[in-house]
Formats: structure tokens, C-alpha cells, sequence
């Protein structure tokens, strides 16, 4: 297959009308949900109880039901709260930071992907709050006037990941909901159902498409994506200080913040690719959802792997440099100690099979992608695994040194988290258009005037 | 259409983006100015097309993200430097570097709140879900794939005839009249309303007060109001003595607390002097630890008429010769070793307040049995008092 680069990709393939591209939208939501529909839901609605489970434990018995414990006391908890956070960030950087790029292709997979963000920074949210393992009180985080006379102390990375992460989901939330508004009214207009229309009436706050709306609207948005790509770039930095303000050997590191963006950023559009392979095919959405598209995210994720990779050997390279026999042992120690093999699974995974999509073939490849992305969603997992348990487990003190192992519980709610996210992965894709409609539509063939007025205000 | 109706506008469907941009030009250089153009998404150069300018709603971002980020800077400092002082190592309590994270996260939130909400309820006017254009032809067309342009009746050059002409002229495919929707009404205090509001309250106080008195109090919701362990005063079979509290061993003495020596001595000691002065505080000290502790047995004056007389084994009068003529040091070995029915003092009443009340008990006796020389010696006191 030959593409010519120099030419404007179409952004949506198969000559199809914006009637169509409507009813391609629409028709998942149109229709009975299939057999097949209900047998996925049920699978990971079983992964969520199961997770349900290990949560009620942990609530019953305590925090004693998992493997944390000295040394190693942040454990699975943390780890996944870090992974899930990660994977939020591809939807507000394919919505905000690509919009400001002017990157129209984003237009196919930004409603995707955003809900990916939601539902991602819901199932982190959960894992800080059991892991106080007192989460009735997790209100106390929020500076409210208390009866304690007491606030919460601000100059402590734990309270700044509070508010980098509920403000996270609060932008993207308003970000994702003001962008169904027009989608709303347009769902409002078709449907036949007198339920579903007093629904999408209240959603769609009654918008009429008038263009003295759609000024400020586009400004709004624009706006909202200035402001959502610093914020997605702080999300991260924020939990990297997490770990970068500690003093302990392996976490002091100055490079936690751009590392851990770049991995958050390859992470996140590892998960939104698994899913789409799935979604576009379910769907019938390979015209709109092109092999251009998943291209275009496969050269992001080679970029941010590499980006990964090279962070790694930095890692090695400062922990020489700074001199500090803790620092140099705990370098050696990750690739070489008790977690060595967990290191080299992060290794491979995030490094070193990315670089397949270097080749154009493999890079169009469904199969090989998916083989990829899924390594890259593990390696992840690993990388953040590796950074929690190999600095804890061996820090200043030989005569408290440990090892880490997960109980059963920590399985389960990790599973669990899983199943949580793809559950309402499975009920955003039957209840709300997975592209936006209004966007789709403005950027298909002929879908704007043919003498460029527009650009200079003509 | 029934003429009782009122016309609200008159709308035009296109199929072009080129044609609405067109027609949107011509409208606006024929005068009209209540007019609107509906598209399925934003059109290129429609702005310029109708005579829009910029919109100015980055200003509304600008100004409650600064508020945002004032507010929440000087929050911090006043929580840590006025309302309650954190002392981290030292350093100064305005932390600002370290306030620099949750000062970006807030400016983002204000300004990203406060411009979607400033666009839909300032600029938008919305939620609006009884505008005329609503279930229209025209508004399920411009929904879908159609372009549409509607002037309003309102505007100044509007003439039903005329406004036709011109859109027809323009190159529309249909025309369509849209009229205000028969208004709707909603009377507040219709019983069924009220009944309606009555059940919403009954049912969420219900549903509340079950589940956070009674559904969610549960382990380990329930505040740890259960736990295993022994309180001082309960009952436990753990202990020969069968309580929680563990009694100190025989002989244990209180830090820097040298015991009574006189214990279980009847006889007084000549030994113990008062240590004490009788002013002002002390006496003050002794009257409030004497009717605290002496008085529901020995009466408020010493004489034995108590509250308590007759229900319990009476105190004595403290006016008696017999206690006049006691020792200072006495008295107060009563008060710590007790006699008879009284019990002993020493682990309610600490050492300088026993003492202070057998000063205030030395007065009482002065007072109780007073002679007239002593108001002679009071009068002369006062003359010569006058006098200086």
C-alpha cells in the first residue's frame, strides 16, 4: 500500500454523506443492543464485582487484607492509582492539544478518547481514597470550614494531587459535556422515542445550532483547550511529585516530571488504540475511524515510547553522575536486584517492542498494533510497579529491607478496576455518540464554503 | 395557521454551505439585524458573513482565573500564617513556591467553570427548551444536514409579504412560517403539586435517614463505636480485682510526691505547722475547697446545720472548745487521715488546700463566736483608717 504523505490525508473515507456519517453515529444507539453486547457486559461486570469484593473486604478488614507493609507500604494501591491516571491523559491531549495544532484528524477519536479520560480518572480517584483505608473521611481533604478549625496542609505533594486530579476531572468533564451539547440537540431532533427526547431535550439545554451561539462556542472551546493543556502537562508533573519530593533513593529525581508526562501520554494512547481496534470494527465505523487515524497514534506512541526509553538510561546515567553510593545502588538494584525481572518486562515492553512501528507495514497492521499496544499497557503497569516497590523495598536501612507481595485482594481489585472502566466504556458506546457529530460533519469533503472566506473573516 | 397565533419568525432552508454563506451576506446588506443562521456546525466565515465580530468571552476567562488564582494564594497563606500555624522546619509560612501547584490547578478550575457557565446561562441564555424554533421542520433539518437562515418578527424592516420575497429570492428550497408555542401553564400551588412536593420530601428525609442511621452504621461505618479494648471502668473476669483499671501496687508513691507519714495515726502530731499565711488568696482558697468539700457535712458556717442533716451520720459543729483548742496540725490530720465516719481527704484535696481550709475554718470559729472586743479592735481599725 502507498500513501502520499505530501497530500491532505480525507479525514473520513468511503464517500459518505453527512446524512450517513449521522446514521453511523447514531445507530448503535438506535438499536437493540445485540446478544454479543450483553455477553461483554456481563464479562466485565463479573471483573467489576469481583473487584466490588476485594473493596468490601478491604473496607471490613482493614488495609491488612493486602500485600503492603513495611518497607514496601505504597504498594498495588498507588501503582494503579499512577497507571490509571496515566491512561487518562491521551484524551485530553488528543482533544485539547491536538485541537490547538489544528490536527483535524483528532475530530474521529476525540469524543472517544475524552470518555476514556473520564472513566480512567474515575477509576484512579478510587484507589488513593481505599488506600487511606479510612475512606469515610476522605472529605477532610477538601478545605472546608471545619468544626477541627483545622486545613489541610497545602504544601504537601499528597494535597496538591487532590486538587491537580479532581480539577483533571472537572475540566474534562465540562470539556467533554460542552462538546455533546450540539450532539444532544442533533440526537434530540431524530429520535422518536418521547423518553429519549425529554432526555437529550435536558441535555442539549435546548441549543438551536444558531451561529451567534456557535461564535462563542468555538471560542469556548478554544479556550478550554488552552486551558486543558497546561493542566493536562501539570496532572502528571503533580503525581510525579508524589514520589519526586520524597528524599528516598530512586524517587529524588528531577526527571519524574517530563518522564512521567511522556508516559502517561504513551500509555494512555496504547489503551484508547485497544479499545478503538474493537470499537471501529463493533461499530462499523472503519470509515470514520481510519487506518490513518491508528497510524497517526502508533507514531505517537513510537515517539513517547522512545521518550520512555531514553528516560531510563538517564536514569542510570544520574544515579552515576550524582555521586551517591544510595543512588548508584538503587539504579543497579532495579535492573539487577530482586525485581529485576519486572524491570525487564517494563524494559521490553515499553521500549523495545514499540520500535516495530518504525516499520510503515507493522505500523498499519491491526494484529501487530494490537500485539504492541497491550504489551505497552503491561509494561506500563510494570514501569509504575517497578518505581513504587524497587525504591521502597531497599532504602537506607539493610536491617529493614523487604519484599513485596500482593495478596489475592490486590488482584481482585486491580481486576476489578478494569472491569469498572471497560463496564462504562461498554455503556458510553450504547447510550452516546463515540464521535462527535458535530465536529465529523464540519470537516467532510465539501462540508465548508469553497472560497475560503472563512480564514480571514471575509 | 390559525390567526390567533403569533408570528415569531419566518425561516429558509439551503443545501450548500455556499449558498448560506451568500445568503447570510445579502440579508445583512439588506438591514436586517433580528436574524439568525442555524447550521449543523460551525460554518466557515459566517461570522464575517453576518456581521459578527470577535467574541469577547476570553475576557470572562481572564478575569475569574486571576480571581481564582488570587483567592486560593491568599487562602493558603492565611490558613497557614493566620488560622492555624503549620510549622514545616522552620521555614516561612508564606510557602510560595510550594503553593505554586494548587495555585495553577485553581486558576484552571475558575476559569474553566466560569466560562462554560458564562456561556450557557449569560450568553447562550440557555437552557431554553420552549423556543419556538423547537420541533420544527426547520430545526430538525438544520439538526441533520441543512442550512438554515431565520428572520425574526421583531425586526424593524419585518413584513411578512416581503421577508418571503426576499428569501425566495435568496434561493431557498422551503419556507416555513414558525409561530409561538400556546403558552403553557404551571400553576405553583395546585394540590397536586403540593402532594407531589410532599411525597419528594417524606421520601428523601426517608430515604436519607435510613441509610446513614441505619443502613450504612455497619462495620466498619460506624464510627468505631465498637472496638476491643478495656475501658478503666468496666468489668473484666482478665483481673483478680475484676475491673479494667489496674490499681497501683502497695507502696507506689507519685513522682516528686513524698507520702503522709502520719497514716492511721490517731494521735495528733505537734510536728505539722501550717505553712501557710491566712491572706486574702488563701482564705479565698480555703472557703471555696470548704464548701466544696466540708460543707454537706459540717454545714456552710462549721456548725453542723447541713443540708444532709438527718439522711447521713451528722458532722459535727466545728465551734465545739474541743476543736477551737486543736492544733492547726490537727485538723489537718483529721482532714487527711479522716475519723470516724469521715473519710480521708488527701486524694480529692491536694496538701496547700487542706491547709487553706483550716485557715478558713480558724475564721469561721473567729466569726461564729466574735465578742465585742473584737468589734471594738475592728471599729478602732477603721477610725484610724478613716483618719490616715
Amino acid at each position: 500500500m502507498s500513501l502520499d504523505y505530501s497530500k491532505e490525508i480525507p479525514l473520513v473515507q468511503g464517500d459518505l454523506t453527512m446524512e450517513d456519517l449521522d446514521n453511523a453515529i447514531v445507530k448503535p444507539l438506535d438499536s437493540k443492543p445485540s446478544n454479543k453486547y450483553f455477553i461483554a457486559l456481563a464479562f466485565t461486570s463479573g471483573l467489576l464485582l469481583l473487584g466490588v469484593l476485594g473493596v468490601s473486604l478491604t473496607f471490613y478488614f482493614g488495609i491488612g487484607e493486602w500485600g503492603n507493609n513495611q518497607p514496601v507500604a505504597w504498594g498495588w494501591g498507588i501503582t494503579n492509582f499512577v497507571f490509571w491516571v496515566g491512561i487518562a491523559h491521551a484524551g485530553t491531549l488528543i482533544s485539547a492539544i491536538l485541537y490547538l495544532l489544528r490536527q483535524k484528524w483528532r475530530t474521529a477519536i476525540a469524543r472517544f478518547s475524552e470518555a476514556m479520560t473520564i472513566f480512567a480518572v474515575i477509576c484512579a480517584g478510587i484507589f488513593p481514597i481505599i488506600h487511606t483505608g479510612r475512606p469515610w473521611l476522605a472529605g477532610y481533604l477538601i478545605p472546608y470550614p471545619n468544626s477541627h478549625s483545622l486545613w489541610p496542609n497545602f504544601v504537601s505533594p499528597l494535597v496538591w494531587d487532590v486538587f491537580a486530579v479532581s480539577t483533571y476531572f472537572t475540566v474534562s468533564l465540562l470539556f467533554w459535556y460542552v462538546g455533546l451539547i450540539p450532539d444532544f440537540a442533533t440526537l434530540r431532533d431524530r429520535t422518536v422515542s418521547k423518553v429519549k427526547k425529554t432526555i437529550y431535550s435536558l441535555f442539549s439545554l435546548g441549543w438551536r445550532h444558531s451561529n451567534r451561539h456557535w461564535r462563542h462556542y468555538e471560542k469556548v472551546y478554544m479556550i478550554l483547550a488552552g486551558l486543558a493543556t497546561p493542566l493536562v502537562l501539570s496532572v502528571h508533573t503533580v503525581v510525579s511529585f508524589d514520589f519526586a519530593v520524597a528524599v528516598l533513593p530512586g524517587w529524588h529525581s528531577t526527571i519524574f516530571p517530563p518522564y512521567f508526562v511522556a508516559g502517561a501520554i504513551f500509555s494512555g494512547f496504547a489503551m484508547v488504540v485497544t479499545a478503538l481496534v474493537f470499537m471501529r470494527k463493533v461499530f462499523d465505523l472503519e470509515n470514520v475511524i481510519t487506518m490513518d487515524h491508528l497510524e497517526r497514534m502508533n507514531k505517537i506512541i513510537l515517539l513517547t515510547g522512545s521518550m520512555v526509553g531514553y528516560a531510563y538510561l538517564m536514569e542510570f546515567f544520574i544515579s552515576w553522575y550524582s555521586g551517591v553510593p544510595t543512588e548508584q545502588y538503587v539504579a543497579i538494584n532495579r535492573a539487577f536486584g530482586p525485581y529485576a525481572w519486572g524491570y525487564w518486562i517494563m524494559v521490553s515492553c515499553n521500549s523495545l517492542f514499540p520500535q516495530l512501528f518504525w516499520i510503515k507495514k507493522f505500523r498499519r497492521s491491526i494484529p501487530v498494533m494490537f500485539f504492541v499496544v497491550i504489551l505497552v499497557n503491561v509494561g506500563m503497569w510494570f514501569e509504575r510497579f517497578i518505581i513504587i516497590a524497587s525504591s521502597l523495598h531497599r532504602d537506607f536501612l539493610p536491617s529493614s529491607w523487604g519484599y513485596f507481595s500482593p495478596t489475592w485482594v490486590d488482584f481482585s481489585i486491580l481486576i476489578g478496576s478494569f472491569g469498572l472502566f471497560f463496564t462504562l466504556v461498554l455503556l458510553f458506546t450504547k447510550t452516546l455518540p463515540v464521535v462527535a457529530m458535530s465536529e465529523i460533519k464540519g470537516v467532510v469533503e465539501g462540508a465548508q464554503p469553497s472560497h475560503h472566506g472563512g480564514d480571514h473573516n471575509g | 395557521m390559525a390567526s390567533g397565533k403569533k408570528l415569531h419568525s419566518i425561516t429558509a432552508l439551503f443545501k450548500s454551505p455556499d449558498e448560506i454563506i451568500n445568503a447570510a451576506k445579502k440579508t445583512t446588506s439588506a438591514g436586517y439585524k433580528k436574524f439568525d443562521v442555524n447550521t449543523p456546525y460551525p460554518v466557515h466565515g459566517m461570522d464575517g458573513a453576518m456581521g459578527l465580530g470577535q467574541s469577547k468571552i476570553g475576557f470572562v476567562t481572564l478575569f475569574f482565573g486571576l480571581t481564582g488564582a488570587a483567592f486560593i494564594f491568599l487562602f493558603m497563606w492565611w490558613s497557614f500564617a493566620a488560622s492555624y500555624n503549620i510549622v514545616v522546619g522552620g521555614k516561612p509560612f508564606l510557602a510560595a513556591p510550594a503553593f505554586i501547584p494548587i495555585t495553577f490547578e485553581t486558576t484552571v478550575l475558575f476559569a474553566a467553570i466560569s466560562t462554560v457557565v458564562g456561556m450557557i446561562a449569560v450568553y447562550f441564555k440557555l437552557p431554553d427548551n420552549s423556543h419556538p424554533l423547537h420541533d420544527t421542520e426547520y430545526m430538525k433539518a438544520v439538526s441533520g444536514d441543512k442550512f438554515g437562515l431565520v428572520i425574526e418578527a421583531e425586526d424593524s424592516q419585518f413584513d411578512k409579504v416581503k421577508v418571503s420575497e426576499f428569501l425566495n429570492g435568496l434561493g431557498a428550497y422551503k419556507i416555513e412560517e414558525v409561530y409561538y408555542p400556546e403558552k403553557e401553564e404551571f400553576r405553583m400551588f395546585s394540590p397536586k403539586f403540593l402532594l407531589f412536593l410532599g411525597i419528594v420530601v417524606i421520601a428523601t428525609c426517608g430515604t436519607t435517614y435510613v441509610t446513614l442511621n441505619k443502613a450504612m452504621y455497619v462495620t466498619p461505618f460506624d464510627w468505631m463505636d465498637y472496638q476491643d479494648k478495656l475501658v478503666a471502668q468496666e468489668k473484666s473476669n482478665i483481673w483478680a480485682n475484676d475491673e479494667g483499671m489496674r490499681p497501683p501496687v502497695e507502696g507506689t508513691v507519685a513522682r516528686s510526691d513524698m507520702p503522709y507519714p502520719y497514716m492511721g495515726q490517731t494521735t495528733p502530731t505537734n510536728v505539722l505547722v501550717n505553712p501557710t499565711f491566712p491572706n486574702k488568696e488563701i482564705l479565698a482558697l480555703g472557703k471555696k475547697k470548704f464548701l466544696t468539700f466540708c460543707s454537706p457535712c459540717h454545714g456552710n458556717l462549721g456548725d453542723g446545720n447541713s443540708r444532709l442533716n438527718g439522711q447521713f451520720p451528722n458532722g459535727p459543729t466545728l465551734h465545739s472548745d474541743k476543736i477551737i483548742n486543736y492544733s492547726d496540725g490537727m485538723i489537718y490530720h483529721i482532714m487527711t487521715n479522716g475519723q470516724n465516719a469521715m473519710p480521708s481527704y488527701a486524694r480529692q484535696v491536694t496538701r496547700k488546700e487542706r491547709w487553706a481550709i483550716v485557715d478558713y475554718i480558724r475564721v469561721l470559729q473567729r466569726a461564729q463566736n466574735a465578742k465585742e472586743s473584737d468589734l471594738q479592735a475592728v471599729n478602732k481599725e477603721s477610725v484610724s483608717n478613716v483618719q490616715n
